[in-house]
């Protein structure tokens, strides 16, 4: 790189980095991809599934060459009591149309750089942004361990923690009630064994949500990922939470894993890696400042995430888009003040971003609010209802439906419901 | 499966310098000691006889939660060096 200079900076190279850097390197600029790791992704890790219509939009027909696990077919709800459970599943045909896939993070954080660089990206793994650059209050470039590194823009993409929105002040620390700690682990699974298992074709797989048993009555989340010889197990609780009861996470886990609906899933299986890394709640109230002069933030250091329906990367990687977009502009129009980079939060209002954020701003605390309902009574109620559908024994069935009747009136549930319904009607009309 | 079982499943490079260090002085007056059971890797212990914080740093994930976490916010939390630290080849 002449002189230590390009056009655009970005620091990151997860979903969010490497999308910014495509785009710009496609428009013929110079920029310089920055990253940690001593390969992409490998300080990375994350549940889950990519979502191939976003990622697309980046790089299309990606499942033809990059290191996916399965394609999603199926989603299940897995609703837990102490002992029993109740399981909702939706499966689809993936024909033509994917709607996700599987991925390993180090594999796939990898492949992304290196579509990068081939569109002319310049990629520094190993390097560590120690702090922004700043001359006359503007932020000018980067110091890492080794050189110093200038540029006309710098996009912050380094994470939920980022310590460099954080130092210019764009952004504060979260608290904790706005962050989930999220562990996993890989089990290691035959790929014969793990599709008859989950009653999947070969490439097919499934995404499982775990709520109840040992994570009810708190605001956490249990879940599970198919990949193409291994189970990815795990849960997220938020910290406040987390806090108060004082139960380390892994013990959390531990639990979780042997539950009699579960274990039968990774039984035999080798555990090869565990792992932890955190979530922003991703709500609008909580987005912080996500430009300035020459400078601006994307993906999970902006808090882009929509916890609801498990989307971070898809974000990540639009935000990366439409901040990559908006540095075209401003390069092309030599211009790199906090009034030109403005067009990309403009953007950002107009994309699912800042609408879906909006939609959801208070869903996160209604939850945590009706969280007894949600994952004790509802998960317990539903049992309750396939146990009398299912014991056939001397009691009469009139003796079991009322018996299941007055449980229900008893527990308040039906009124307990009444504010989802109303949540839910908001959701719909607000806007 | 205890947290030491799990750690092992983890390749880390060790570096001989810590990237996490608080107050030990903060910490004696600090109540419950969240970070002793926030970690997800158990890298925080409390010492009751010699009345010192213990942080085992080469078992950290990087993951942030201690210094959220910690109600003093007393903790310098940095990233390891590059080439330290923990690796994911599964995450
Ligand atoms: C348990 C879990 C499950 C999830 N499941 C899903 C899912 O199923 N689907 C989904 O879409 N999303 C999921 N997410 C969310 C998703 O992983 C994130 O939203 C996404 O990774 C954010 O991308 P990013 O590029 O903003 O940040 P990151 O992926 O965190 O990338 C940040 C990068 O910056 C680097 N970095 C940080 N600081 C510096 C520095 N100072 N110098 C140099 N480099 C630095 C890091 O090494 C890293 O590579 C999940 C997250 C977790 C934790
Ligand atoms: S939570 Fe903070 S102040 Fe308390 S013991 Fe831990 S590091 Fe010290
Ligand atoms: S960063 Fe995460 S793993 Fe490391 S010490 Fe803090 S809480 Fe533990």
């Amino acid at each position: 790189m002449e002189n230590n200079r390009a056009e655009v900076i970005i620091v990151g190279a997860g979903p969010a980095g490497v999308s910014a850097a495509t785009v710009l390197a496609r428009a013929g600029k110079k920029v310089l991809l920055i990253d940690r790791a001593d390969k992409a992704g490998d300080k990375n890790m994350f549940g889950g599934c990519i979502y191939a219509k976003q990622t697309a939009e980046i790089f299309p027909q990606f499942w033809q060459s990059a290191p996916v696990e399965r394609s999603v077919t199926e989603q299940k709800i897995v609703m837990l009591t102490d002992y029993d459970s109740t399981q909702y599943s939706y499966r689809y045909s993936s024909k033509g149309s994917y709607k996700a896939f599987t991925v390993i993070r180090s594999k796939w954080d990898n492949w992304c750089v290196k579509e990068a660089q081939k569109a002319g990206a310049y990629f520094a793994p190993k390097t560590l942004v120690k702090e922004l650059l700043i001359e006359n209050g503007k932020v000018v470039g980067v110091k890492t361990q080794f050189e110093n590194y200038y540029a006309d823009i710098v996009i912050i993409a380094d994470g939920v923690n980022s310590l460099l929105a954080k130092q210019i002040g764009l952004r504060k620390e979260f608290n904790d009630e706005d962050l989930t700690i999220n562990v996993k682990e890989v089990i290691k699974l035959h790929p014969e064994r793990l599709q008859d298992r989950f009653q999947l074709d070969e490439n097919q797989g499934c995404a499982v949500r775990i709520l109840g048993g040992p994570l009810k009555d708190i605001f956490a989340m249990g879940f599970l990922y198919t990949n193409k010889d291994t189970v990815s197990i795990g849960l997220g609780v938020s910290l406040d939470e987390l806090k108060k009861k004082k139960i380390p996470i892994y013990e959390m886990l531990e639990e979780l894993k042997s539950h009699p609906s579960i274990a039968p899933y990774i039984k035999d299986g080798e555990v090869i890696e565990y792992s932890a890394h955190m979530i922003p709640e991703g709500s609008f109230n909580n987005i912080p400042k996500v430009y300035d002069n020459r400078v601006m933030v994307i993906g999970d250091a902006a808090g882009f995430v929509n916890n609801i329906h498990l989307e971070g990367t898809n974000l990540a990687m639009l935000s990366g888009r439409l901040a990559a977009e908006t540095a075209i502009f401003a390069i092309e129009k030599g211009d790199f003040s906090a009034s030109t980079l403005s067009l990309y939060y403009q953007k950002l209002k107009n994309s699912i971003i800042i609408k879906d954020l909006r939609t959801h701003n208070n869903t996160v605390k209604f939850m945590k609010k009706h969280i007894k309902t949600l994952t004790g009574l509802l998960p317990e109620i539903a049992c309750d209802f396939f146990e009398v559908l299912s014991s056939a024994d001397e009691i009469p069935k009139r003796a079991k439906y009322r018996r299941l009747v007055s449980k229900i009136l008893r527990s308040g549930l039906i009124l307990k419901m009444i504010p989802f319904a109303f949540f839910a009607m908001e959701k719909c009309i607000k806007r | 499966m205890n947290i030491n079982d799990k750690l092992a499943t983890l390749k880390y490079n060790k570096s001989n310098e810590s990237h996490l260090s608080a107050d030990n002085d903060i910490c004696m007056r600090c109540h419950d000691k969240p970070c002793t059971y926030i970690c997800p890797a158990q890298v925080y212990s409390w010492d009751e006889e010699k009345c010192i914080l213990h942080i085992r740093y080469e078992n950290c994930l990087e993951c942030g939660a201690c210094k959220v976490a910690c109600p003093k916010k007393n903790i310098i939390w940095k990233y390891p060096e590059p080439e330290y630290g923990v690796k994911f080849k599964n995450g």
